[in-house]
Protein backbone atom coordinates (compact mmCIF):
# COMPACT_ATOMS: atom_id res chain seq x y z
CA UNK A 1 0.00 0.00 0.00
CA UNK A 2 1.23 3.69 -0.65
CA UNK A 3 0.13 6.61 0.60
CA UNK A 4 -0.09 9.66 -1.88
CA UNK A 5 -1.49 12.46 0.08
CA UNK A 6 -2.19 11.69 3.48
CA UNK A 7 -4.20 14.97 4.54
CA UNK A 8 -5.43 15.64 0.95
CA UNK A 9 -8.99 17.44 2.49
CA UNK A 10 -10.59 18.24 5.38
CA UNK A 11 -13.75 16.52 6.07
CA UNK A 12 -17.08 18.15 8.28
CA UNK A 13 -18.36 15.95 10.74
CA UNK A 14 -21.53 16.24 8.99
CA UNK A 15 -20.45 15.17 5.82
CA UNK A 16 -18.66 12.19 7.56
CA UNK A 17 -21.88 11.35 8.99
CA UNK A 18 -24.26 11.15 5.99
CA UNK A 19 -21.20 9.11 4.85
CA UNK A 20 -21.58 6.93 7.36
CA UNK A 21 -25.10 6.73 6.94
CA UNK A 22 -25.29 5.80 3.72
CA UNK A 23 -22.64 3.41 3.97
CA UNK A 24 -24.71 1.45 6.96
CA UNK A 25 -27.67 1.40 4.78
CA UNK A 26 -26.42 -0.29 2.41
CA UNK A 27 -24.69 -3.07 3.91
CA UNK A 28 -26.91 -5.42 5.22
CA UNK A 29 -26.61 -8.21 2.67
CA UNK A 30 -22.71 -8.01 3.23
CA UNK A 31 -21.64 -9.65 6.60
CA UNK A 32 -17.79 -9.87 5.75
CA UNK A 33 -16.89 -6.65 7.64
CA UNK A 34 -16.69 -7.13 11.09
CA UNK A 35 -14.22 -4.05 12.08
CA UNK A 36 -16.08 -1.52 9.13
CA UNK A 37 -19.03 -2.57 10.65
CA UNK A 38 -18.11 -1.48 14.70
CA UNK A 39 -16.14 1.82 13.58
CA UNK A 40 -18.54 3.15 11.23
CA UNK A 41 -21.59 1.92 14.63
CA UNK A 42 -18.94 4.05 17.07
CA UNK A 43 -18.70 6.81 15.34
CA UNK A 44 -21.77 7.37 13.87
CA UNK A 45 -22.86 7.46 17.88
CA UNK A 46 -20.38 10.05 18.64
CA UNK A 47 -21.71 12.20 15.41
CA UNK A 48 -25.13 11.84 15.98
CA UNK A 49 -24.61 12.89 19.56
CA UNK A 50 -22.70 16.09 17.99
CA UNK A 51 -24.89 19.52 16.59
CA UNK A 52 -23.92 17.90 13.32
CA UNK A 53 -26.87 15.85 13.46
CA UNK A 54 -29.31 18.44 12.75
CA UNK A 55 -27.08 20.55 9.86
CA UNK A 56 -28.36 20.32 6.21
CA UNK A 57 -25.83 21.34 3.69
CA UNK A 58 -27.69 24.30 2.85
CA UNK A 59 -27.70 25.88 6.27
CA UNK A 60 -23.91 25.01 6.22
CA UNK A 61 -23.45 26.75 3.15
CA UNK A 62 -25.30 29.39 4.03
CA UNK A 63 -23.27 30.24 7.28
CA UNK A 64 -20.00 29.69 5.97
CA UNK A 65 -21.19 32.56 3.25
CA UNK A 66 -22.21 34.78 6.39
CA UNK A 67 -18.83 33.86 7.91
CA UNK A 68 -16.64 35.32 4.81
CA UNK A 69 -16.20 38.70 6.41
CA UNK A 70 -14.96 38.10 9.48
CA UNK A 71 -11.54 36.80 7.83
CA UNK A 72 -11.33 33.16 9.23
CA UNK A 73 -9.06 30.49 8.46
CA UNK A 74 -10.20 27.29 6.94
CA UNK A 75 -9.67 25.11 10.18
CA UNK A 76 -11.51 27.74 12.04
CA UNK A 77 -14.41 27.93 9.87
CA UNK A 78 -14.57 24.50 9.93
CA UNK A 79 -14.47 23.95 13.74
CA UNK A 80 -17.17 26.42 14.22
CA UNK A 81 -19.64 24.47 11.82
CA UNK A 82 -18.54 20.82 13.30
CA UNK A 83 -19.05 22.36 17.69
CA UNK A 84 -21.04 25.73 17.16
CA UNK A 85 -20.58 28.45 20.13
CA UNK A 86 -22.97 29.71 22.04
CA UNK A 87 -20.25 31.78 24.17
CA UNK A 88 -17.43 34.39 23.29
CA UNK A 89 -15.26 32.30 25.51
CA UNK A 90 -15.49 29.22 23.24
CA UNK A 91 -14.96 31.91 20.44
CA UNK A 92 -12.08 33.09 21.97
CA UNK A 93 -10.63 29.32 22.21
CA UNK A 94 -11.43 28.61 18.53
CA UNK A 95 -10.12 31.63 16.87
CA UNK A 96 -6.49 32.23 17.34
CA UNK A 97 -6.37 35.98 18.70
CA UNK A 98 -9.49 36.31 18.31
CA UNK A 99 -9.26 39.55 20.84
CA UNK A 100 -7.15 41.03 18.16
CA UNK A 101 -8.56 39.83 15.31
CA UNK A 102 -12.25 40.65 16.27
CA UNK A 103 -14.21 43.37 18.34
CA UNK A 104 -16.43 42.66 20.89
CA UNK A 105 -18.70 43.47 18.44
CA UNK A 106 -17.76 40.88 15.61
CA UNK A 107 -18.01 38.36 18.37
CA UNK A 108 -21.19 39.11 18.70
CA UNK A 109 -22.27 39.12 15.02
CA UNK A 110 -20.40 35.20 14.92
CA UNK A 111 -22.56 34.42 17.66
CA UNK A 112 -25.91 35.44 15.99
CA UNK A 113 -24.98 34.19 12.80
CA UNK A 114 -24.16 30.55 14.46
CA UNK A 115 -27.61 30.86 16.05
CA UNK A 116 -29.47 32.03 13.23
CA UNK A 117 -28.12 29.18 11.26
CA UNK A 118 -28.19 26.50 13.79
CA UNK A 119 -31.04 27.25 15.92
CA UNK A 120 -30.65 24.21 17.41
CA UNK A 121 -27.80 24.29 19.30
CA UNK A 122 -29.07 27.05 21.57
CA UNK A 123 -32.26 25.02 22.63
CA UNK A 124 -29.90 22.11 23.74
CA UNK A 125 -28.50 24.41 26.33
CA UNK A 126 -31.91 25.38 27.10
CA UNK A 127 -32.93 22.07 28.38
CA UNK A 128 -29.69 21.22 29.97
CA UNK A 129 -30.18 23.99 32.33
CA UNK A 130 -34.02 23.21 33.23
CA UNK A 131 -32.50 19.79 33.84
CA UNK A 132 -30.15 20.75 36.11
CA UNK A 133 -32.39 23.08 38.20
CA UNK B 1 -11.53 16.24 12.60
CA UNK B 2 -11.73 14.43 9.59
CA UNK B 3 -9.57 14.27 6.62
CA UNK B 4 -9.44 12.26 3.50
CA UNK B 5 -6.61 10.72 2.60
CA UNK B 6 -5.18 9.26 -1.07
CA UNK B 7 -3.93 5.92 -1.17
CA UNK B 8 -3.02 3.47 -3.71
CA UNK B 9 -2.87 -0.75 -3.90
CA UNK B 10 -2.57 -3.66 -5.19
CA UNK B 11 -5.67 -5.50 -4.26
CA UNK B 12 -6.53 -9.02 -4.55
CA UNK B 13 -9.91 -10.37 -5.12
CA UNK B 14 -9.97 -14.17 -4.73
CA UNK B 15 -12.33 -16.06 -7.23
CA UNK B 16 -14.89 -16.69 -4.84
CA UNK B 17 -15.86 -12.96 -5.04
CA UNK B 18 -16.12 -13.18 -8.72
CA UNK B 19 -20.10 -12.79 -8.96
CA UNK B 20 -19.62 -9.61 -7.22
CA UNK B 21 -19.14 -6.16 -9.09
CA UNK B 22 -15.09 -5.46 -9.28
CA UNK B 23 -15.92 -2.29 -7.23
CA UNK B 24 -18.12 -3.48 -4.80
CA UNK B 25 -15.80 -6.41 -4.22
CA UNK B 26 -12.71 -4.02 -4.21
CA UNK B 27 -14.26 -1.69 -1.72
CA UNK B 28 -15.51 -4.25 0.64
CA UNK B 29 -11.55 -5.99 0.50
CA UNK B 30 -10.00 -2.26 1.07
CA UNK B 31 -12.98 -1.76 4.13
CA UNK B 32 -11.89 -4.91 5.62
CA UNK B 33 -8.06 -4.52 5.60
CA UNK B 34 -8.17 -0.70 6.66
CA UNK B 35 -11.19 0.01 8.71
CA UNK B 36 -10.79 0.78 12.40
CA UNK B 37 -6.94 0.73 11.83
CA UNK B 38 -4.54 2.98 12.74
CA UNK B 39 -1.57 3.82 9.47
CA UNK B 40 1.28 5.47 10.73
CA UNK B 41 1.29 9.26 10.13
CA UNK B 42 -2.08 9.01 8.98
CA UNK B 43 -4.47 8.22 11.23
CA UNK B 44 -7.51 6.27 12.57
CA UNK B 45 -8.97 4.97 8.92
CA UNK B 46 -12.65 4.85 9.29
CA UNK B 47 -14.70 4.10 6.16
CA UNK B 48 -13.65 3.87 1.84
CA UNK B 49 -14.79 7.64 0.76
CA UNK B 50 -14.47 6.59 -2.85
CA UNK B 51 -12.81 4.91 -5.78
CA UNK B 52 -10.61 7.15 -7.64
CA UNK B 53 -9.25 5.33 -10.47
CA UNK B 54 -8.92 1.66 -11.19
CA UNK B 55 -6.49 0.09 -13.66
CA UNK B 56 -6.47 -3.20 -15.40
CA UNK B 57 -6.67 -6.20 -13.61
CA UNK B 58 -4.11 -9.02 -13.81
CA UNK B 59 -3.85 -12.82 -13.28
CA UNK B 60 -0.82 -14.19 -11.79
CA UNK B 61 -0.10 -17.93 -12.90
CA UNK B 62 -0.62 -20.58 -9.81
CA UNK B 63 -3.10 -18.04 -8.41
CA UNK B 64 -6.73 -17.63 -9.29
CA UNK B 65 -6.96 -14.59 -7.79
CA UNK B 66 -7.13 -10.95 -10.00
CA UNK B 67 -4.79 -8.00 -8.68
CA UNK B 68 -5.69 -4.63 -9.44
CA UNK B 69 -4.23 -1.71 -9.15
CA UNK B 70 -6.26 0.98 -7.09
CA UNK B 71 -6.50 4.84 -5.99
CA UNK B 72 -8.92 5.35 -3.56
CA UNK B 73 -9.61 8.49 -1.09
CA UNK B 74 -10.14 6.89 2.43
CA UNK B 75 -12.39 8.87 5.49
CA UNK B 76 -9.29 9.33 8.56
CA UNK B 77 -9.98 10.38 11.79
CA UNK B 78 -6.80 12.54 12.54
CA UNK B 79 -7.81 16.09 14.11
CA UNK B 80 -5.28 18.78 13.33
CA UNK B 81 -3.04 20.64 15.99
CA UNK B 82 -4.93 23.10 17.96
CA UNK B 83 -8.51 21.57 17.41
CA UNK B 84 -11.25 21.43 19.96
CA UNK B 85 -12.57 18.05 20.24
CA UNK B 86 -15.41 16.94 22.97
CA UNK B 87 -15.09 13.51 24.54
CA UNK B 88 -16.31 12.10 27.39
CA UNK B 89 -13.60 10.89 30.59
CA UNK B 90 -12.97 7.16 30.69
CA UNK B 91 -10.94 6.97 33.70
CA UNK B 92 -7.99 9.40 35.84
CA UNK B 93 -4.63 7.90 37.00
CA UNK B 94 -1.62 9.59 38.46
CA UNK B 95 -0.53 9.76 34.46
CA UNK B 96 -3.68 11.92 33.58
CA UNK B 97 -6.97 11.75 31.98
CA UNK B 98 -7.51 9.31 29.55
CA UNK B 99 -10.78 10.70 27.42
CA UNK B 100 -12.28 8.67 24.83
CA UNK B 101 -14.29 9.83 21.86
CA UNK B 102 -16.35 6.71 21.73
CA UNK B 103 -14.83 5.04 18.61
CA UNK B 104 -11.30 6.62 19.52
CA UNK B 105 -9.71 5.84 23.39
CA UNK B 106 -5.86 6.83 22.93
CA UNK B 107 -6.25 10.10 24.01
CA UNK B 108 -4.24 11.52 27.41
CA UNK B 109 -4.78 14.79 28.83
CA UNK B 110 -1.18 14.81 31.21
CA UNK B 111 -1.49 15.89 34.86
CA UNK B 112 1.19 19.74 33.00
CA UNK B 113 -1.96 19.98 30.71
CA UNK B 114 -4.63 20.03 33.10
CA UNK B 115 -6.13 23.34 34.77
CA UNK B 116 -3.77 24.49 37.50
CA UNK B 117 -4.08 23.85 40.32
CA UNK B 118 -4.95 20.41 39.91
CA UNK B 119 -4.11 17.31 42.19
CA UNK B 120 -5.08 13.58 41.73
CA UNK B 121 -7.51 12.20 44.73
CA UNK B 122 -6.51 8.80 45.31
CA UNK B 123 -9.19 7.48 46.79
CA UNK B 124 -11.62 8.87 44.68
CA UNK B 125 -9.56 7.63 41.49
CA UNK B 126 -10.12 11.02 39.87
CA UNK B 127 -8.46 15.00 38.91
CA UNK B 128 -9.56 17.27 41.29
CA UNK B 129 -9.31 21.43 39.54
CA UNK B 130 -8.54 22.90 43.06
CA UNK B 131 -10.52 26.32 41.74
CA UNK B 132 -9.41 29.62 43.63
CA UNK B 133 -12.77 31.47 44.42
CA UNK B 134 -10.93 34.81 44.98
CA UNK B 135 -11.69 35.10 48.80
CA UNK B 136 -8.70 32.56 49.56
CA UNK B 137 -11.21 29.41 49.87
CA UNK B 138 -10.04 26.34 47.59
CA UNK B 139 -13.51 24.96 45.58
CA UNK B 140 -13.03 21.27 44.62
CA UNK B 141 -13.89 20.62 41.33
CA UNK B 142 -14.09 16.81 40.23
CA UNK B 143 -13.26 15.54 37.25
CA UNK B 144 -15.32 12.21 37.04
CA UNK B 145 -15.36 9.34 34.54
CA UNK B 146 -18.48 9.06 32.43
CA UNK B 147 -18.53 13.23 31.99
CA UNK B 148 -18.36 15.24 28.77
CA UNK B 149 -15.29 17.44 28.43
CA UNK B 150 -13.74 19.88 26.07
CA UNK B 151 -10.23 19.68 24.95
CA UNK B 152 -7.82 21.09 22.43
CA UNK B 153 -5.38 19.10 21.06
CA UNK B 154 -1.69 19.60 21.55
CA UNK B 155 0.50 16.49 20.12
CA UNK B 156 0.18 13.46 18.60
CA UNK B 157 2.53 10.35 18.44
CA UNK B 158 2.30 7.86 15.95
CA UNK B 159 4.31 4.26 16.91
CA UNK B 160 4.68 1.51 14.57
CA UNK B 161 3.10 -1.84 16.40
CA UNK B 162 4.61 -4.86 14.11
CA UNK B 163 4.70 -7.76 16.14
CA UNK B 164 8.16 -8.67 15.07
CA UNK B 165 9.97 -5.69 16.33
CA UNK B 166 9.72 -6.42 20.07
CA UNK B 167 12.80 -7.92 21.09
CA UNK B 168 12.15 -11.28 23.45
CA UNK B 169 12.28 -9.56 26.79
CA UNK B 170 13.76 -11.19 29.74
CA UNK B 171 11.13 -11.25 31.89
CA UNK B 172 7.95 -10.80 32.09
CA UNK B 173 7.07 -7.42 33.49
CA UNK B 174 9.01 -5.70 31.02
CA UNK B 175 6.82 -6.78 28.54
CA UNK B 176 3.48 -5.58 30.34
CA UNK B 177 5.82 -2.70 30.28
CA UNK B 178 5.95 -2.18 26.34
CA UNK B 179 3.28 -3.60 25.31
CA UNK B 180 1.86 -0.48 27.13
CA UNK B 181 3.75 1.73 25.41
CA UNK B 182 2.49 0.63 21.95
CA UNK B 183 -0.30 2.69 21.52
CA UNK B 184 -0.46 3.04 17.43
CA UNK B 185 -1.74 6.64 17.62
CA UNK B 186 -1.74 8.62 20.69
CA UNK B 187 -3.33 12.06 21.14
CA UNK B 188 -2.12 14.76 23.87
CA UNK B 189 -4.76 17.01 24.74
CA UNK B 190 -4.58 19.86 27.19
CA UNK B 191 -7.58 21.76 29.08
CA UNK B 192 -5.40 24.46 31.07
CA UNK B 193 -7.16 27.69 29.09
CA UNK B 194 -10.53 29.21 30.21
CA UNK B 195 -13.15 27.39 28.62
CA UNK B 196 -11.74 23.89 28.57
CA UNK B 197 -12.19 21.17 30.51
CA UNK B 198 -15.93 20.19 31.86
CA UNK B 199 -18.58 21.60 29.77
CA UNK B 200 -20.20 22.22 32.90
CA UNK B 201 -17.72 24.19 34.69
CA UNK B 202 -18.43 26.73 32.03
CA UNK B 203 -22.31 26.56 31.85
CA UNK B 204 -22.82 30.43 33.77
Amino acid sequence: MEIISSNSAQLSNYEVMKHLQKLKDGRKKDKRQGQLATITYETLRYLENTPCNQQTPESIVACLKALEPFNLNKSEKLMLINSPPTTALEIQLMIEESEERLTEEQVKQVLDIIIEHFPHVQKQDDNEEVEES
Amino acid sequence: MFILAEMKNVTRITPDLFNLKLNDAIASELNKKLANKVVLNVGLCIALYDITTLQESYVFPGDGSSHTRVSFRYIVFRPFMEEILLGKIRCSSPEGVHVSLGFFDDIIIPPTYLQHPSRFDETEQAWVWEYDTGDGNKHDLFMDAGESIRFKVTAESFHETCPTSTAPSTNVSEKIDSSDSKIPYLITGSINEPGLGLLTWWDN
